[in-house]
C-alpha cells in the first residue's frame, strides 16, 4: 500500500447521484420549453432578458460572496435559476437596467443578506417580481403583442387576459388554443400552458417536485372560480397559476416539507390568488402576492403534518 | 411478502458482484493480533502469557463479567507479545499477538457441548463458544438468549435480509450451511414452547429463499421463510421485526420487549455447529470487494488477522485504494490504513477506489425535504441538523434523536451532502453530557 491518505469519514460511504446542482440543472432543463415557447412568442428580446436576468444573478451571487468572503456558490446553478425564474415574471419589452435592478434585490436581499441558499424565508424571484412592480409600475403593466406562432395571422393584442377579465372585456379573451400555446399578453414564461406542463412532468419524473403543491393549488383555483362565478380552464391558463404553481410555489426553502404542510401551503395560496384576482383593487393578478404571503406563513405551516416516529409512545402503530 | 405497511426505505445499487462465488478458506497469515475486546460488554482479560503454545480453538481470553464472551485461538502458534492496540474504531483495547506455525493443529481437549433439555446448557454452549451477533452489532449470543427465561418470546426472527450493498457473506452462508440454520432455528424453537421461527431474506436472493423452504420441508421443520421487499434497511433489527410479526419495538426497547427474539443466520449457523463439533467462533466469513480489489470473494478468515493479509489473499490492490470500511458502505466503519485486525464483527471488508469513495462536499441545506421521507422511523434528519447545529439539547430531545439507528438512509439521498449520521452521533453525545 502506499502512503497515500485514505477517506476517513463517517457512514453512509455511498450517496445518491442527485446533488443541489443536478436538482437546479434539472429546474433549469424544465424551464428550457418555457424559453423556446417565450421566443417564440415575444422574439429575441425574450431571450436577451432571459439571458441577462441568468448573468446578473450570478454575477451578483459571485460579488456578495467574494465581498463577504464567503465559500462561492454560483457552481450549484440556484442563482441562474433565481435569474430565470425572474426574467419568466418580466414583460417581453422591460428594460434592461431594471432588470439587473430586480435581480439585485432577488439575489443579495433577499438570498443572500439572509444566509444564501436554503436560508432564504422568501422566493427571490417572486420577491425580486413584486419589487419591480411596485418600483417600475409602469414599465412591469406594459404588454407587448404576442406573436401568433402557429396561426400565421395577426398577432394577438398585447393586453393580458386577466386585464380584459378585470374591465369586463370577456369577449377579446384568447381562445383556449391560443392560450395553451401561450398566444396571449404576459410576462415571458407564463404564456405557454403546454411548455409550463413539459417541464412540470420533467420535474416529476426527475422527483425533483412531488405533485402535491401544484396539484392542490391549481385544484384550488378551479374550485375558487366556480364559487367566485369565473370560468376555471380560463382561470388556471391564464397569468402565473401555472408558472407560479409549478416552479415557484414548488422551491424548497420556502415550501414546507410534510406532505399536510404541503397541502395546507398550496391551498392558502390558491385561495389568495384568487381572492385578489377577485377583489375590486388595481391588481389583476395575485399570484405573485399570495406566494409571498404563503412563504412567510411556512415556518409556522411547516410544523404540520409531521409523522410521530416509529416506537415513540409506546407498540401502538 | 410482509402482510403490514411498510416502513419507509430507500433503493441502493445493491452490487452483489460476489453472491455466487462459492466460500473459500483463507491460507493461515504469520500473525494474527487478537483483541480481547471483541463485542458489545466488558472485554476480556487474556488467560495466556508470552511464550506459550496455543493451539486453534484453545482459550486465550476470558471474562466474569455477565455481558462478555470469551476469545479463542484462531491459529496455532505461540504467543509473541500482548500489549494495546486500537481498534478501526479508534478505541483501545487489550490484544495478544500470536506467531502462527502453520499447522493449525486443533486443541484436543474440544468437543461438542453437552446441551440437554435444559436452556441453561443452550446459554452456556452459546457463551462457551464465544459467540455474539455477526450481523455487526456484537451482542454477546449468551446473554441475548437470556431472554428466553422469561417465557414470554413467542418468534424468533432470523435475519438474512443482507440488505447492505455489497456484502454476500449471508448469502453465502445460509446457501452453503442450509441444514446448520435449520438445527439452529431448533435448538432454539425447543425453548420457545410453540413459538414460531421466521427468517427475513430479500427477494433479491431467491436461491436462498428456494433452498431453505425446500429443506425446510424436507425435514418438516416448522421455519417460515419471509420474502423481503430489496429495499435498504430491511435488515434492521427494528425493521424486520416490524415486517416479520407487525411488532413495534417502543423507543428504549429490545426486541425482547415485544416477545421477540433476533438472531443473524452467521450467529445461528455457527450455535449449531459448536453444539455439533465444539470448534468455538475462531474464523468467520467476510465479503472482500470493491473496485480497488484485484479479485473480490467471500473468505473464511481467522479472527484477528491483517486487513493487508486479506488484501493480499484477494490478489491484492487494483489501483490506488482511498477508502477502506470493514462492513457494508451504508453503516460499516472506515479505516485509517490496512494494518487493522478482523473482529468477529466484520462481515465486509470493502477496498474503494477515489472514483467509488468520491467524497463530495458538504454545502447547506436546501430544505428539500428528502430525508424526512427517507427515514424508515420517520425523523426528520434535517431538524435534528439544525438542532445539533444550534446544541438545542431540548429540540435534539423532542425530535427523538436516540431514535437514530445510523442507518444512513437520510444522508444518502441529500442532494447537500450533509453529514447527517454523523451529527446524529455528535446529538446523542450532547444529550448524554
Amino acid at each position: 500500500m502506499t502512503d497515500r491518505k485514505l477517506l476517513v469519514a463517517v457512514g453512509p460511504h455511498v450517496r445518491s447521484s442527485v446533488s443541489t446542482t443536478s436538482v437546479m440543472r434539472d429546474v433549469l432543463i424544465a424551464l428550457l420549453p418555457a424559453v423556446v415557447a417565450s421566443v417564440l412568442v415575444f422574439g429575441t428580446r425574450a431571450l436577451l432578458l432571459e439571458a441577462v436576468c441568468v448573468a446578473a444573478s450570478i454575477l451578483f451571487e459571485y460579488l456578495f460572496r467574494r465581498i463577504t468572503k464567503r465559500t462561492n456558490t454560483i457552481s450549484d446553478l440556484s442563482a441562474a435559476v433565481t435569474g430565470l425564474l425572474l426574467a419568466m415574471n418580466l414583460p417581453a419589452g422591460f428594460p434592461i437596467w431594471m432588470a439587473i435592478v430586480g435581480c439585485f434585490v432577488a439575489i443579495v436581499i433577499v438570498k443572500q443578506l439572509f444566509g444564501g441558499i436554503g436560508c432564504n424565508f422568501a422566493n427571490p424571484a417572486i420577491t425580486g417580481r413584486i419589487f419591480l412592480l411596485i418600483a417600475f409600475a409602469g414599465q412591469m403593466t406594459t404588454w407587448p403583442t404576442a406573436n401568433s406562432y402557429i396561426n400565421g395571422i395577426d398577432a394577438v393584442s398585447g393586453a393580458t387576459p386577466l386585464a380584459l377579465i378585470k374591465e369586463g372585456n370577456l369577449e377579446a379573451l384568447p381562445s383556449v388554443r391560443n392560450l395553451l400555446f401561450g398566444i396571449r399578453g404576459g410576462c415571458l414564461g407564463e404564456t405557454c400552458a403546454i411548455a409550463l406542463i413539459i417541464g412540470f412532468i420533467y420535474l416529476l419524473a426527475r422527483r425533483v417536485i412531488s405533485a402535491t403543491i401544484p396539484v392542490v393549488y391549481v385544484a384550488t383555483i378551479a374550485v375558487m372560480s366556480l364559487i367566485l362565478g369565473y370560468d376555471p380552464i380560463t382561470m388556471i391558463l391564464t397569468g402565473g397559476v401555472l408558472l407560479g404553481g409549478i416552479f415557484m410555489l414548488t422551491d424548497y426553502a420556502t415550501s414546507p416539507s410534510t406532505e399536510w404542510g404541503k397541502v395546507v401551503f398550496a391551498l392558502g395560496a390558491g385561495i389568495i390568488t384568487m381572492l385578489i384576482r377577485n377583489s375590486s383593487g388595481g391588481y389583476p393578478e395575485g399570484v405573485s402576492f399570495a406566494i409571498l404571503l404563503m412563504n412567510i406563513l411556512c415556518p409556522h405551516i411547516d410544523k404540520l403534518g409531521h409523522k410521530k416516529p416509529f416506537g415513540v409512545g409506546g407498540a401502538e402503530k | 411478502m410482509a402482510m403490514f405497511h411498510s416502513l419507509p426505505s430507500i433503493h441502493v445499487k445493491h452490487q452483489k458482484n460476489t453472491a455466487e462465488l462459492e466460500s473459500v478458506v483463507m491460507p493461515v497469515p504469520a500473525e494474527v493480533t487478537i483483541s480481547m475486546s471483541q463485542h458489545i460488554g466488558a472485554p476480556c482479560k487474556p488467560v495466556v502469557k508470552v511464550g506459550d503454545t496455543v493451539k486453534v480453538g484453545q482459550l486465550i481470553g476470558n471474562s466474569d463479567a455477565a455481558v462478555s464472551a470469551p476469545v479463542h485461538s484462531s491459529v496455532s502458534g505461540t504467543v509473541k507479545a500482548i500489549g494495546p492496540v486500537y481498534s478501526a474504531r479508534g478505541t483501545q483495547s487489550e490484544a495478544v499477538v500470536i506467531t502462527t506455525d502453520g499447522l493449525q493443529t486443533v486443541d484436543e481437549t474440544l468437543a461438542p457441548p453437552a446441551i440437554g433439555g435444559e436452556l441453561e446448557d443452550v446459554l452456556a454452549a452459546a457463551r462457551a463458544c464465544g459467540l455474539m451477533g455477526l450481523g455487526g452489532a456484537g451482542f454477546p449470543t449468551g446473554v441475548k438468549l437470556a431472554a428466553l427465561h422469561s417465557g414470554t418470546i413467542d418468534t424468533l426472527v432470523i435475519n438474512g435480509a443482507e440488505c447492505e450493498p455489497y456484502l454476500t457473506c449471508d448469502y453465502r452462508i445460509m446457501l452453503e450451511k442450509t441444514d446448520l440454520l435449520l438445527a439452529g432455528a431448533e435448538l432454539v424453537l425447543r425453548h420457545m414452547h410453540g413459538g414460531r421461527a421466521v427468517i427475513g431474506i430479500e427477494n433479491n436472493k431467491p436461491k436462498a429463499i428456494e433452498k431453505i423452504k425446500a429443506a425446510a420441508a424436507e425435514q418438516g421443520s416448522k421455519l417460515e421463510v419471509l420474502e423481503l421487499k430489496s429495499r435498504y434497511p430491511q435488515g434492521a433489527e427494528k425493521v424486520i421485526v416490524y415486517e416479520a410479526t407487525g411488532r413495534v419495538i417502543p423507543e428504549g426497547k429490545l426486541p425482547g420487549d415485544v416477545g421477540v427474539l433476533v438472531m443473524n443466520v452467521g450467529t445461528l449457523i455457527k450455535l449449531a455447529e459448536y453444539a455439533q463439533t465444539g470448534m468455538p467462533l475462531t474464523s468467520r466469513l467476510v465479503t472482500v470487494d470493491g473496485g480497488a480489489v484485484a479479485e473480490p470473494k467471500n473468505v473464511w478468515v481467522p479472527i484477528g488477522a491483517k486487513l493487508e493479509d486479506i488484501i493480499n489473499f484477494c490478489g491484492g490492490y487494483k489501483g490506488e485504494p482511498a477508502e477502506i470500511i470493514l462492513g457494508g458502505p451504508m453503516m460499516g466503519t472506515d479505516c485509517k490504513d490496512d494494518q487493522a485486525f478482523l473482529a468477529k464483527t466484520n462481515n465486509g471488508l470493502l477496498v474503494f477506489t477515489a472514483k467509488e469513495a468520491n467524497a463530495m462536499a458538504e454545502t447547506a441545506c436546501i430544505r428539500c425535504g428528502k430525508c424526512l421521507n427517507a427515514c424508515p422511523f420517520g425523523l426528520n434528519p434535517a431538524g435534528l441538523d439544525r438542532a445539533y447545529h444550534a446544541e438545542n439539547v431540548e429540540a435534539l430531545k423532542e425530535l427523538h434523536v436516540n431514535l437514530c439507528m445510523e442507518c444512513g438512509c437520510c444522508a444518502y439521498v441529500c442532494p447537500a451532502k450533509r453529514h447527517l449520521v454523523a451529527y446524529n452521533q455528535l446529538g446523542k453525545q450532547l444529550i448524554r453530557k
